[in-house]
């Protein structure tokens, strides 16, 4: 029997719905069907005949599935292409996942890509009583993700930083993170994070300093998702990121010594960040 | 209840080994399966210089079955050293390292670069199902050829470090092959490699899933076909050749299937992904429960059981 019987481990092609143009590197796709994915874990998504790569789920309501994507790697740049219609590969959820209790005040970081599963964290949050707090960040305004949803939730405060002070705070969602723990009215009493390794690392300081736990998503190559294949093994813990993470408590990550410092590539060769 | 075996010199503490290919990139990740309960230790294939795998879906899986087609991507004899050597340093329990390559000579030149490094044994991987595309039918497809490569290897190892020779089932007599194999001097062997190639394909698009169109299969569905390779092994080599039994092992039961077919030890791989990390610790746990509800004192006593019962039966 599987540890997580929901899980599936054969990939299903879907039909893509709907396409929306997030940014001009970013897409959205949804498809008809849930995986039954909690906000934080991830699917692996297969272009039949291309590649298949691990995408962070962006949503997924009980009825429909959702992927946002950046057209940055060799699969990403073909799928990209997709008409509605298109068949993409499925396969998953896997991994762990953000959890909070029932009435948590939380501030979601994210930077990127990752105001996707925030999103996702954040409207289901909501639907225990929780408060938040959601700092997106980006490079510049243009590449800002989720801002409208994250806007149209309810005990959701959004709060934005640019590193070109195009809009919101100029300089990173990390130094909005500071002050919001320095001034909160109210106790934090969790941080989520995701988004590129340097900003976890510096999510993890600040949260440190201020002695909030957070929960870090964090990012390895991976093959098979669900264990086998261990190519997602962090240093020093021998830890697999599919199974142990990838959302993960700032305690863990903290023993992750190769955290912030370097990656492998499918043949297990390291690459310093 | 003793679960210890000595196997060519070498003390396992218990008969369960990790099966090269799963999980054993990183020395952190084989300490992480021996803190698991693993007995051993097998590495992934190292070949004598870098090679690339497949695309993905390279790993999938149901109840029944996993397929596999991975394509032995390795980054080369430099970070073998930097991976053994940091494993080394703690050396909780023994390590086999599985080198492979896509010609006889080059199969020496990768035990040479990995044999100064000492690990407790090797594994010879000449049955790879997945890179036929590159390398044509495995070496261990012929028994000329499986020879070829035990002596290749031995030439290099002599005496000092035993060698598994990794068999595939995919033969119409896997013992003449062995047998060939202890001819060269093969110490041992491990028994079975993944099954088929198999295929499977996705009804929409009407694609195979596997980017390598074809993966070797592995699971439970196997455990039948390994415990017959095993047995006929055994009996091949006269019993005189330890044997990694692998194939489709998930509980202590099953392990103890394979022993009784000759297993020494026995290798674990697919079944980390159903049962968990732990499945080392659960089962031994199995095989000691089992052992001593049936009056069994050590588990060497299972080791070809059912040749001397049907010995014993004139059958």
């Amino acid at each position: 029997m599987s540890s997580i019987p929901l899980q599936s481990r054969l990939p299903k092609t879907y039909r893509i719905k709907e396409i929306r143009v997030e940014t001009d590197m970013v897409k959205t796709f949804t498809f008809d069907g849930s995986l039954g994915a909690k906000p934080g874990q991830f699917v692996m998504v297969w272009l039949p005949g291309i590649d298949e790569v691990p995408m962070s789920v962006a949503y997924d309501d009980g009825a429909e599935t959702k992927i946002t994507f950046f057209a940055v790697g060799e699969m990403t740049k073909v799928l990209t292409h997709s008409n509605v219609g298109d068949l993409v590969g499925l396969r998953g959820p896997f991994g762990t996942y953000y959890e909070w209790d029932a009435g948590d005040h939380i501030v979601l970081v994210a930077g990127g890509y990752g105001a996707a599963p925030m999103y996702f964290v954040a409207s289901e949050a909501v639907k225990n009583g929780c408060t938040l707090e959601a700092i997106v960040g980006a490079r510049g305004k243009e590449h800002l993700l989720y801002l409208e949803e994250l806007e149209g939730l309810q005990h959701c405060s959004l709060h934005v930083s640019t590193d070109d002070g195009s809009m919101g705070h100029k300089g990173y969602n990390t130094e909005v993170l500071d002050h919001l723990l320095a001034a909160a009215a109210a106790p934090i009493d969790k941080v989520f994070a995701c988004g590129p390794e340097m900003m976890l690392k510096s999510v993890l300081t600040v949260c440190d300093k201020h002695k909030v736990p957070c929960s870090l998503s964090l990012e390895r190559y991976m093959k098979c998702g669900f264990g086998v294949c261990g190519n997602c093994c962090v240093d020093p813990l021998g830890i697999r990121l599919c199974t142990d993470g990838p959302v993960m408590s700032g305690d863990l990550v903290r023993n992750i010594d190769e955290f912030g410092k370097y990656h492998r590539d499918a043949e297990g060769r390291k690459h310093e960040f | 209840m003793n679960l210890s075996q000595e196997v060519l010199g070498i003390t396992f503490e218990n008969p369960t080994v990790l099966a090269s290919g799963i999980w054993g990139i990183t020395a952190a990740g084989w300490k992480e399966v021996a803190r698991n309960g693993a007995g051993g230790i097998t590495t992934k294939s190292l070949w004598a210089k870098a090679h690339a795998g497949h695309r993905n879906p390279t790993i999938i899986e149901t109840e029944h079955w996993m397929l596999n087609a991975v394509g032995l991507p390795d980054a080369g004899p430099e970070k073998a050293k930097e991976e053994i050597s940091v494993y080394m340093e703690d050396h909780p329990v023994p390590l086999i390292a599985n080198i492979v390559a896509g010609q006889i000579d080059d199969f020496a030149k990768a035990a040479e670069a990995i044999k100064p490094l000492k690990p407790d044994a090797f594994e010879v991987n000449i049955s790879c199902p997945n890179v036929e595309d590159e390398f044509g039918k495995p070496f261990a497809c012929s028994a000329p050829d499986a020879a070829k490569v035990t002596k290749a290897v031995r030439a290099v190892l002599g005496d000092d470090i035993p060698m598994f020779i990794k068999l595939s089932p995919n033969v119409e007599n896997i013992g003449v092959i062995a047998k060939a194999c202890q001819a060269e001097g093969a110490a041992g062997f491990t028994v079975i490699n993944t099954v088929g190639p198999g295929m499977a394909i996705d009804l929409r698009s009407r694609m195979p899933i596997l980017a390598n169109k074809v993966g070797g299969l592995s699971g439970p569905a196997i455990k039948p076909i390994a415990v017959k390779c095993i047995a006929d092994v055994y009996k091949a080599t006269g019993g005189k050749c330890p044997i990694i039994g692998t194939g489709g092992v998930a509980s202590g039961e099953d392990a103890i299937e394979l022993m009784l077919a000759g297993a020494t030890l026995i290798g674990i791989g697919t079944a980390v992904s159903k049962r968990g990390a732990d499945v080392f610790h659960k089962v031994c746990d199995e095989m000691q429960y089992w052992c001593t509800n049936e009056g069994v004192d050590h588990i060497a006593d299972l080791v070809g059981g059912m040749h001397r019962e049907l010995a014993s039966r004139k059958l």
